[in-house]
């Protein structure tokens, strides 16, 4: 019997960056004073199900990988291991290798051994104890995790290996840390009672070792290799560097299993780990299956208890919530019943039905509009979907600036269009880097203003009419409005004596080439700016804005439409042409007169709206349409248009009607056409084009 | 030319000729999606003259290009002959729809790739880059057009039109 597995990979790869997002989430919740075993039991679930999964696909070097985590989180699991923050970071390190794998099989790439093998000697290392609180909690000899797994790789390695038998030994990697020598141990001594259980031979690395002048003779820079051959148990070279444990990293191996000194970078041995007994992978396969059968059941209990599936991975396929398509077949069932009712009407016409004709026709366009909102409900994704990956984000940069930033989020199960949800990740981790990196201050700064030690980001999501809000606020320092004018003269963007509004100067955050901050740092302030920002979100045909106070701390507001794929519009006409105008971005139409216009510097014009001076832009100029009777301004309408906070006038012939217009990209088969968002197609079959009002606005301005 | 055509590397492909301003052109045709009449089409606001506008095809949206203009040659009223020949071009990893209108189409031909002469150098005067290559038929000189280099989006956009 054979089956093509490979159908079965695209699920098996989903199902895996599902596990892992759940192992990641998991892990950060993790609280090293109370220990929740239901989190850790979410964690070894999903790395027992990417192991079985892998298993059964072939995937070995997978599949070996995660049952050296699995053993460790077996053992966090029934209590015969501390969970420590280093072992947490190390297995979130882990599940960053095990995405790599995943990516790199699934793309059909090479794996990269060395950074695997990087991962899994750190792995091994915190299973061997090596960076285990100071009393060794595990009473059990530390077994040797990847033995019947690494069967990898090569198996010309286990040839070699019978041939190399006869060498007897043990090869150490010994890498103290930094502090060995301030714990009172001195690795000298270490050697010398190697060297009484067999030949020692060291190999010292000292390629760590800084410059003269840096040197601090207190520290330890140097790392070894050693060899002692000799008929020697590992126990006992354990029991010697039993009182480093926790000071040094460090992997034991068997010579004899040994093929060749591996080239090892510092502790890294890229080569796999030792074989005992060259097991057979059918055998392999068959035991695992049962497994994975009765893990699957698990992972489905585990589903309908989180529903949350969480990928923030560009998937091609999305899952949809039963309701809803319990919901859509429901609204087809009234369709085609609606449908039938009319070729009844239909049959046998005579003029006394008219009544009931425009009943059905009216039930019909009802159910067709439920129906179209159900279809786009399924496209409708919570935007957890982003969300989810920030506290990783956040836990990673905060780490690494030494700041103390808690990140809450709001309104997870707010539903946004798929699309959206894709195109929003990369913004948003911009503002959210950007706030860890400018927004909130060190700590001490933080006390030292009176605020708390530990900065908040809170991440929020919302509806408003047919917007979603996305509002990023974080209670750091804040914008400085002085120094913002300052560089913004300096760098020529403004005049010195320009009087800006608050809202204006926060606006010039979005020019190129803008940036206050003094120093680049590797987490934001260079590459990628606020300009691209900017722009990414107005492609989504949303926008964004500022609100800030110095010391208080800065709020991001992002408005985006809910979906990109329908739009309510107002058909407006231009001689023989016809656009679509956003319904959104319309405040108000007015009949207007030649005379209620007036010239600028004798070129731009004006409408004056209540005491405000609007530009005014022609259609027929900047469009250049040339049919139909030139717009005489008294015949003409005016539609009062939003975009980007600025208020401008279109000078229209004519408005013809709204509807609700399904949005063609003109991108497809064309290019980006200024002014122009995208086209639809009319009742009538023929094309019209949607404006896009904030680049027009942009487009008069200039 | 005939030893040509009995040669063992020799390759025939089938071209869609049409006609424009009394000259004979060619396109590969796989590339050629379907032809259809002229039908107006909406006009895209600050594009190149050549750009006619844009067309609903069964539901996407799809440029007009007009090859007369395009190649700077005399315009001409559009007439029932017109026809918009509709094409797939490749362009990178990319796949676009984009029609040409041509004053009728012609022939489908057989051509020997060996039998594809390429285009004379004309220097800076006339720009080849869009030609595959000339092919007689008939005594008459055929242009075969190179779609994906003469349709690319970069080039429709206008930003660098023939000298």
């Amino acid at each position: 019997m054979s089956i093509d597995m490979s159908q079965f990979h695209q699920v098996f790869f989903e199902e895996c960056f599902e596990g892992l997002e759940a192992m990641e989430s998991g892990l950060l919740t993790l609280d090293m004073g109370a220990i929740d075993s239901e989190i850790i039991n979410t964690i070894f679930r999903g790395a027992h199900s990417i192991k079985g999964g892998s298993g059964t696909f072939g995937f070995t070097i997978v599949a070996d990988y995660t049952h050296i985590m699995e053993t460790l989180l077996d053992e966090m699991r029934d209590g015969r291991r501390q969970v420590t923050q280093p072992a947490v970071d190390v297995l979130l390190g882990s599940v960053d290798c095990l995405r790599e794998m995943l990516t790199a099989i699934q793309n059909e790439r090479v794996v990269d051994d060395v950074s695997v093998a990087k991962h899994k000697t750190a792995l091994e290392i915190v299973l061997n104890g090596g960076s285990m609180e100071k009393e060794s909690v595990s009473p059990v000899e530390p077994e040797w995790a990847s033995v019947d797994a690494v069967v990898n790789i090569a198996p010309d390695i286990i040839e070699e290996k019978s041939v190399e038998l006869a060498e007897q030994g043990w090869k150490i990697a010994f890498c103290p840390y930094l502090d060995l020598l301030k714990t009172g141990n001195d690795p000298v001594r270490l050697f010398r009672e190697l060297n009484q259980l067999g030949e020692l031979t060291t190999i010292a690395n000292i390629q760590d070792v800084p410059g003269f002048y840096e040197i601090d003779p207190e520290e330890c820079n140097i790392s070894w290799d050693l060899k002692v051959s000799g008929d020697i148990s590992e126990d006992e070279i354990r029991e010697i560097f039993n009182w480093v444990e926790g000071d040094c990293e460090m992997d034991i191996q068997s010579l004899a299993k040994v093929v060749k000194p591996a080239p090892v970078i510092k502790k890294v041995d890229p080569e796999p780990s030792p074989v005992s007994t060259p097991n057979n992978p059918v055998q392999k396969l068959v035991e695992v299956k049962p497994k994975v059968v009765a893990e699957a059941k698990k992972a489905d209990a585990q589903d309908s208890v989180n529903e949350t599936a969480k990928t923030t991975v560009k998937a091609s396929s999305i899952r949809v919530d039963t309701d809803k398509i319990d919901t859509l077949i429901n609204m087809v069932g009234e369709v085609v019943i609606t449908q039938s009712m009319l070729g009844l009407v239909g049959e046998n016409f005579t003029m006394d039905k008219v009544g009931q004709l425009k009943r059905g026709l009216a039930q019909l366009e009802r159910h067709t509009r439920d129906l179209q909102q159900s279809v786009m409900n399924i496209r409708m994704l919570p935007i957890s979907f982003v969300f989810s990956r920030f506290p990783r984000l956040v836990h990673d940069i905060s780490n690494k600036l030494d700041k103390k930033i808690v990140l809450k989020l709001v309104g997870e199960n707010t539903e946004v269009d798929k699309a959206v949800v894709e195109l929003i990740n990369d913004p948003l981790v911009h503002l959210i880097r950007n706030s860890l990196d400018h927004g909130i201050e060190m700590p001490a700064d933080r006390v030292a203003a009176g605020k708390s030690e530990t900065g908040t980001i809170e991440l929020k999501a919302y509806h408003r009419g047919g917007h979603i809000v996305i509002e990023i606020i974080d209670d750091g320092r804040g914008l400085d409005k002085d120094k913002f004018l300052a560089k913004a003269v300096e760098k020529g963007l403004i005049e010195e004596n320009n009087l800006l509004t608050e809202k204006q100067i926060f606006e010039l955050i979005f020019m190129p080439g803008f940036s206050t901050a003094e120093q680049l740092t590797d987490i934001s302030g260079r590459g990628v700016g606020m300009d691209v920002v900017r722009r990414n979100i107005q492609s989504l045909g949303g926008n964004i804005e500022i609100i800030s106070e110095l010391g208080k701390g800065t709020t991001i507001a992002i408005h985006l439409p809910l979906t990109l794929a329908i739009l309510d519009g107002q058909s407006v006409a231009v001689g023989d042409e016809t656009y679509i105008v956003p319904l959104m971005s319309i405040i108000e139409s007015i009949n207007i007169t030649e005379r209620m216009l007036n010239k600028v510097a004798g070129k731009g014009e004006t409408f004056r709206l209540r005491n405000e001076y609007l530009p005014v832009i022609r259609m027929r100029g900047i469009f250049n349409v040339h049919s139909g009777n030139p717009t005489k301004p008294k015949e003409g309408v005016l539609v009062v248009v939003e975009g980007q906070g600025e208020l401008c006038c279109l000078l229209v012939d004519e408005l013809l009607g709204q509807q609700q217009v399904v949005i063609k990209s003109l991108e497809a088969n064309y290019r980006r056409v200024e002014g122009v968002s995208g086209a639809t197609i009319l009742g009538d079959g023929s094309v019209a084009l949607i404006l896009d009002v904030p680049g027009l606005v942009r487009f008069s301005i200039r | 030319m005939t030893t040509d055509v009995q040669s063992n590397n020799s390759r025939v492909e089938q071209f869609l000729t049409f006609q424009l301003a009394d000259e004979a052109y060619g396109v590969e045709i796989l590339k050629v999606q379907e032809i259809r009449g002229w039908e107006v089409v909406r006009v895209i606001p600050n594009t190149p003259d050549f750009v006619k506008g844009v067309l609903n095809l069964r539901g996407s949206v799809v440029p007009i290009i007009d090859l007369r203009e395009r190649f700077s040659l005399e315009r001409c009223e559009y007439s029932p002959k017109t026809v918009v020949i509709v094409l797939c071009v490749e362009h990178g990893p990319n796949q676009f729809v984009m029609g040409i209108v041509a004053d009728a189409v012609s022939d489908v031909l057989d051509i020997n790739l060996a039998d594809i002469k390429k285009a004379p150098n004309f220097g800076s005067k006339i720009d080849t880059r869009y030609m595959r290559g000339m092919h007689v038929y008939k005594k008459k000189m055929i242009m075969l057009l190179d779609v994906d280099k003469l349709l690319n989006p970069d080039e429709v956009d206008g930003i660098d039109s023939l000298v």
